[in-house]
């Protein structure tokens, strides 16, 4: 019997069915719940672990498949950024056990800083990359990518995307295959990457990939499908369903399931067929170049656009012309752009900063809401621990700077990658004021427990990072603990740490209010007879406050009792 | 058959995403091919969401366009009014009449529509309001408002409601089954 599974489910059920033993990642939306469900099989069949990033998960993954396992990391698109370095070494070492690493996409950037496609990873790393269209797919092609991964000797990729990940089509189930590890055997030449190994080792690699397009030619993962031939696609992943519902039987398919290395021949024979050849693909134009390059006329993207997701209609309006009325509200409809959570311990902070007029320098995560109104108190957000390697930088270049520049990161973030930018603070010595936003989870992706919470991802006890010792040890000598919500604290705090005139940290500490374990207080009131309409408490941005009637009311199914706005509330209207 | 479109909107919090769990077990159980789209991440604070479900005999693309959708199912009386140009023409559109104030009205640059229910009707749809919340809470907890919705989607679908119980079952912890099996009735019977 199938069952309703989201790919990312499907993928950890292939993991579970392959035999796989080890798997290491870092949480990144929409890549989170492989390891999420992989987590949920008995742990004596499949190990996982969250680690610190993805560049360690990846590393991870690395020596478990040397010493013979069949072993698994996954990650967001960023996250192959920060995985690149080994990934692309790995690329020459190949494998003892089947090692594959799932890369998940977010065309239309949901919930994503760029919209970069990993493909351009396969063809810069010279590995095979999969790329799965619905969850039947994902179980299927994760099983295959083992096998590949073994007979090629080579690191396979699995590219995923958002509406791949996140959407629920049927599976099947089957058994898992029982894989014993593989022997490891001492062997230098393979697995030692100085120049002298290396040097072969990249022939090898090209070899690889001449065998692995003779593969691309007949395997099963590339399909053609004929119906009409007056129009011809070629296309992979997401894409395919699109283009499928879009143009059902009038047009002919020819569905790429491996997306690097690209067949030549299937290609060329596919494209003699139709008359018309459409290559759809989200993002970058990677099967379209190729095609180009081997001297076909087609349509791309001089029809599709780079930027964000397709759809059926989408499709269907490029290549038909068809367009659907639609019904119509009439009238503007606010937007509802996400929002801190009411009781969120990151509140109080940005308005602090916002109040003493910071320049904030932003990091990865929820609070990188701060940036939105009413706060807007957030200048930069680059990448996963930019703030603190970024607000250095800012120090350096203007000192004048120093005295009112913070650096805001959260516990997972920093890291993740933070821990590196403060040792640069602390060595090359700027007056850096970081603030750590420590809610002792992985919020934003929903909730992982981190190396720094003291709990493992199966919520056993585990070492929790000393961050005031840490801060300590690499040269911090000004940290300290403050709760966020203690509006007063803060501000002493921030004030007193930018006046300083060396590094310090200080931590922000409150678990998220989203936590199951978090005891709410019952909702605050609002006084009308003491409320005089002054508007204080709405520039904090808690989603449960608003105004009626010239009043301020709080929403009693949102209010948690954090307490933030009786501070702001002068009349002391605001009441428990 | 012809794929069917029911789209899921509401606000990041409100249960949407269980709501979409347990109307993929029905249709699943009822011998459909289905699809069901989620929004994870950064949108689920507080934002504006929206699932797409869709069953039929063979559905390709798990997302829904505007004027795809047969049936929309609305946490929220603004997000109906934002997602509107999703319903087909003929559509049937079922909304909370909760009203829960995004940042910009909160922060004075909006206001909030005014008798947006029968704006909507204007426009020509087919529209079914019903207060949720306070059935929610009349069963036992506000939280329990996407399954009152059930209750009231299931009214306008085909399945037994013993197929709906089972996947309220297979959906919702043990502990808080009790008072949404009370909610979905609720729902079912206004």
């Amino acid at each position: 019997m199938s069952k309703l599974m989201l790919g990312n489910q499907a993928v950890a059920r292939g993991l579970y069915e392959a035999g796989v033993s080890v798997v290491s990642s870092y949480p990144g939306t929409p890549s989170t719940e492989i390891t999420e469900y992989a987590a949920g099989y008995d742990r004596d069949d499949i190990y996982c672990e969250w680690a610190p990033n993805e560049k360690v998960a990846c590393e991870v993954a690395i020596g478990a498949s040397i010493a013979g396992a069949r072993s698994f990391c996954a990650m967001k698109h960023v996250g192959l950024n920060v995985a690149a370095d080994p990934l692309y070494t790995a690329s020459y070492t190949g494998v003892n056990g089947g090692l594959v690493i799932a890369v998940a996409d977010d065309p239309g950037m949901h919930s994503s800083q760029n919209e970069q496609d990993s493909r351009n990873h396969a063809i810069g790393a010279k590995l095979p990359m999969l790329e799965p269209s619905d969850s039947g797919e994902c179980k299927e092609y994760t099983k295959l990518a083992y096998e590949i991964s073994e007979k090629y000797d080579t690191p396979v990729l699995l590219r995923l995307s958002t509406r791949v990940s996140h959407s629920q089509s049927r599976v099947e189930e089957k058994e898992r295959e029982n894989i014993p590890n593989r022997k490891y055997e001492k062997n230098p030449q393979k697995y030692v990457m100085m120049p002298a190994f290396a040097k072969p080792k990249h022939i090898m690699v090209e070899e690889r990939t001449e065998k692995l397009i003779e593969y691309a030619e007949n395997c099963p993962l590339n399909t053609v499908e004929m119906n009409g031939t007056e129009i011809g696609v070629i296309t992979a992943g997401i894409s395919y369903q699109y283009a499928k519902e879009a143009l059902g039987n009038k047009a002919s398919y020819l569905k790429l399931g491996m997306v690097n290395p690209l067949p030549e021949k299937l290609i060329k024979e596919f494209a003699k067929k139709v008359d018309k050849l459409y290559i759809i693909e989200e993002l970058d134009p990677v099967i379209e170049n190729h095609v180009r390059k081997l001297g076909i006329s087609c349509s791309g993207k001089d029809q599709f656009t780079y930027v964000g997701e397709y759809s059926q209609k989408y499709i269907k309006e490029k290549i038909s012309g068809e367009n659907t009325q639609t019904l119509s509200f009439g009238e503007n409809v606010p937007v509802r752009p996400p929002v801190m959570c009411a009781g969120c311990p990151h509140r109080g902070v940005f308005y602090i900063l916002k109040k003493l007029g910071c320049l904030v320098s932003g990091d990865i995560g929820c609070y990188t809401l701060g940036a939105a109104a009413p706060l807007q108190a957030m200048d930069t957000t680059v990448c996963m621990g930019a703030s603190i390697s970024g607000l250095h930088g800012i120090n350096k270049a203007d000192p004048d700077l120093a005295g009112k520049s913070v650096a805001v990161i959260g516990d997972s973030t920093f890291i993740h990658s933070g821990i590196t930018g403060l040792i640069n603070t602390a060595y090359n010595r700027s007056d850096s004021t970081v603030i750590i936003l420590d809610n002792s989870i992985t919020g934003m992706t929903g909730h992982q427990n981190n190396p720094a919470n003291g709990k493992n991802i199966y919520g056993d006890p585990a070492n929790a990072v000393d961050l005031e010792a840490l801060c300590g040890a690499v040269g911090i000598r000004r940290v300290m603990v403050v709760d966020p919500y203690d509006m007063k604290a803060i501000e002493t705090a921030v004030k007193e740490e930018l006046e300083a005139k060396e590094p310090s940290v200080i931590i922000s500490r409150r678990p998220c209010a989203l936590l199951k374990n978090v005891v709410h207080k019952p909702a605050l009131k609002v006084n009308e007879d003491k409320c005089v309409g002054c508007k204080q408490c709405l520039k904090i941005g808690c989603p449960a406050i608003s105004i009626k009637n010239g009043k301020s009311v709080i929403d009693h199914t949102q209010c948690v009792g954090c307490g933030i706005c009786m501070d702001m509330c002068k009349p002391n209207a605001i009441t428990e | 058959m012809e794929t069917k479109a029911i789209m899921i909107v509401g606000v990041g919090g409100q249960g949407t995403l269980l709501a979409s769990r347990i109307l993929g077990t029905v249709l699943v159980e009822g011998g459909y091919d289905v699809k069901v789209s989620e929004v994870h991440g950064m949108s689920q604070r507080g934002g504006s969401v929206v699932t797409y479900v869709k069953y039929g005999e063979k559905v390709y693309s798990p997302v829904i366009e505007k004027g795809e959708a047969d049936l929309i199912l609305s946490f929220e009386e603004l997000e109906a009014a934002r997602w509107l140009p999703y319903l087909k023409k003929g559509g049937r559109l079922i909304t909370n009449t909760q009203q829960i104030n995004p940042m910009p009205v909160i922060t004075g640059a909006a206001s909030y529509p005014e008798n947006i229910t029968e704006k909507l009707r204007a426009a020509g749809t087919d529209v079914d309001a019903v207060d949720a919340l306070r059935l929610a809470e009349k069963a036992g907890s506000s939280k329990a408002v996407n399954v009152v919705l059930m209750g009231v989607l299931s009214r306008n679908m085909e399945f037994d409601e013993s197929i709906w119980n089972m996947a309220i079952e297979a959906c919702v912890p043990a502990k808080a089954l009790e008072i949404n099996r009370k909610a979905f009735a609720m729902g079912r019977e206004i």
